[in-house]
């Protein structure tokens, strides 16, 4: 068809469309930003899996595929399973820590008093450190001879020896979720402190007039309010805690004997010590669907909640 | 609610002392950055004399790694709001159909893990000839700030009221023009704050500069405190004096910057 004979109804339409796509234009280059450095990497990733990598892959370029071998070996190694079971201690650790001790700060210094907002913000500053500055000083501080920790604890004669923060197979553990709880202390405190904000005055006005004290009005006004925003700093903790490994690498390295080692700091050995990227893809992959089920998991429950 | 102002100052106390406890370590890094070579087995609780033996070495063996990962942070801050200030006015003020679909993809991309992105970019990177290389990590670093900035800008371009963008349109501007001279003015401070954070977010980055370079041709610094750690651990002073380098950015935003920090944190978080 001329574009001469067009007649005036299509032309109307062209423009439409160009507008249209005009606008999408606009949303280009981040979506091939996006599909390039996440889509591209889950995808290659589930491919990934299913082929054998070696340390001459690379040169080579032969990587044959071998069918679900990868995730058998995975699943069938005892250090798989350890590596989950340490994510999970590491997450559920990390979470009620963080949570718990965030809420606590939230709480005091929602009750306004001079300089709080001054100290409020102070307290950011764990949170924007990088991690591995935070995971050295921690590891240093830590350490069982010369660290400070026990230097304190030997000064108030709580102690005689020190506690092997970091090389005892039970202690170390412990040590990385401590490290991890401070760091996201800040996050908790400031977005549960935001929510405390927008809780109206008036409702804890009337929960006083109906007689009820700290306790009560907290169990009966502060948390059914704040349970929406509580959910999002939880699931949003989980999304972040498993994928934690700066902090790991640097405090224990995965050690002592794979003791701290979790699902991401084993995908991250797999690939890049041992070069078998096709079992530390499966290993990865494992963690995408952990996450992504925790995720659409809150997504369900808070379109339900918001329908009701 | 009113309290007595004794209640008030005790609070203040209170939250001197918590604040202090949660800042310890931090105090401890400088302190022990403080402290000379040799003695570092029992560091005092304070540096009575200082010695800056620590930072001239941390800067002869980091000073590199510090400018690199300078250029690596500024070119992500640039690249992010490149690709975010678009998408962001686009999915605010462009009534796109399918916009809620794109947005809860970038919601999703919060749950991929960095060491899947970084297997995969492995291989890629070999293939393009991009390990190694600024633009390789600036484009990797980038992941982190781009979905993050592009909700907080969002957010904002969305309260800017629809009659100033309405006017522009019929003085005959474009959409790319009132883009730049309407609704990026009004933006300044979510501008401030998502530049704020991608700053950080690559500042950060450990992971994609541990695993995208194979020589130190393009080392940030904090895989520069990484190896440190392991090469150095006798001198733990220019290992801490690097550490609190590292932590200078974080710590100048934090005091020249508190509200546009506290703005990114619940902005991204919330949405």
């Amino acid at each position: 068809m001329r574009s001469g004979s067009r007649p005036a109804p299509d032309g109307a339409a062209r423009a439409r469309l160009r507008a249209r796509v005009s606008r999408w234009l606009f949303l280009l280059p981040a979506l091939a930003h996006l599909s390039l450095f996440f889509g591209y990497p889950v995808v290659k990733n589930v491919v990934m899996s299913f082929q054998e990598y070696s340390v001459t892959t690379f040169y080579t370029g032969a990587a044959p595929f071998v069918g679900l071998r990868n995730y058998t070996t995975a699943l069938s190694a005892d250090a798989f399973w350890r590596a989950l079971l340490t994510t999970v201690l590491f997450t559920a650790g990390s979470l009620a820590g963080q949570f718990v001790l965030g809420l606590a700060l939230a709480l005091f210094f929602h009750r306004r008093f001079p300089l709080g907002g001054l100290l409020r913000s102070l307290l950011l500053l764990p949170w924007l450190l990088p991690l591995v500055v935070s995971g050295t000083t921690w590891r240093w501080m830590l350490d069982t001879d010369s660290g400070v920790v026990n230097q304190a604890l030997r000064d108030l004669h709580l102690l005689s020896s020190g506690i092997p923060w970091l090389t005892g197979t039970s202690e170390a553990l412990v040590s990385v979720i401590l490290v991890n709880v401070w760091v996201g202390i800040p996050f908790n405190t400031a977005i549960l402190y935001g929510g405390l904000q927008d809780i109206p005055a008036h409702l804890y006005e009337a929960a006083k007039l109906d007689g009820a004290g700290r306790l009560a009005s907290f169990r009966h006004v502060t948390w059914p309010l704040l349970r929406p925003v509580a959910g999002v700093v939880l699931v949003l903790g989980v999304v972040y805690t498993v994928k934690v490994l700066d902090i790991i690498l640097v405090v224990t390295g995965g050690g002592p004997a794979d003791a701290t080692q979790t699902l991401a700091t084993r995908s991250y050995q797999l690939s890049f010590q041992q070069f078998e990227f096709g079992r530390g893809a499966a290993t990865g992959n494992v963690l995408v669907l952990v996450s992504l089920a925790f995720a659409l998991v809150h997504l369900r429950a808070d379109r339900r909640a918001r329908n009701s | 609610m009113k309290h007595g102002p004794a209640r008030g100052s005790l609070s203040t106390l209170v939250g001197v002392l918590l604040l202090g406890v949660m800042l310890f370590p931090v105090y401890w890094m400088v302190n022990a950055s403080l402290q000379p070579a040799g003695t570092m087995l029992t560091a005092g609780w304070f540096p009575r004399h200082p010695d800056f033996g620590g930072y001239a070495t941390a800067l002869r063996d980091q000073g590199r790694n510090l400018v690199t990962s300078l250029v690596v942070a500024l070119g992500t801050v640039v690249l992010t709001l490149g690709l975010a200030v678009p998408a962001a006015y686009a999915l605010a003020r462009l009534r796109l159909r399918g916009a809620t679909a794109v947005l809860f993809g970038i919601l999703v991309t919060q749950t991929v893990p960095g060491i899947v992105v970084a297997n995969a970019l492995y291989g890629a990177y070999t293939d393009l000839g991009l390990l190694n290389s600024y633009g390789g990590l600036i484009l990797a670093d980038s992941t982190t700030g781009v979905p993050f900035a592009v909700l907080v800008l969002r957010a904002f371009m969305r309260s800017i009221p629809g009659e100033i963008i309405d006017a522009a349109r019929v003085d005959g501007a474009g959409r790319l023009r009132v883009l730049w001279s309407v609704v990026l003015p009004l933006s300044r401070n979510a501008l401030i704050t998502a530049g704020l954070f991608s700053f950080l977010f690559a500042w950060s980055d450990f992971l994609f500069a541990l695993t995208l370079n194979t020589t130190d041709s393009v080392r940030p610094v904090t895989v520069g405190v990484y190896e440190y750690l392991g090469a150095h651990t006798n001198q733990w002073n220019a290992v801490m004096a690097t550490a609190v380098l590292a932590s200078v950015p974080a710590a100048a935003l934090l005091v020249a910057a508190q509200r546009h920090l506290a703005a990114g944190i619940t902005g991204g978080a919330l949405r």
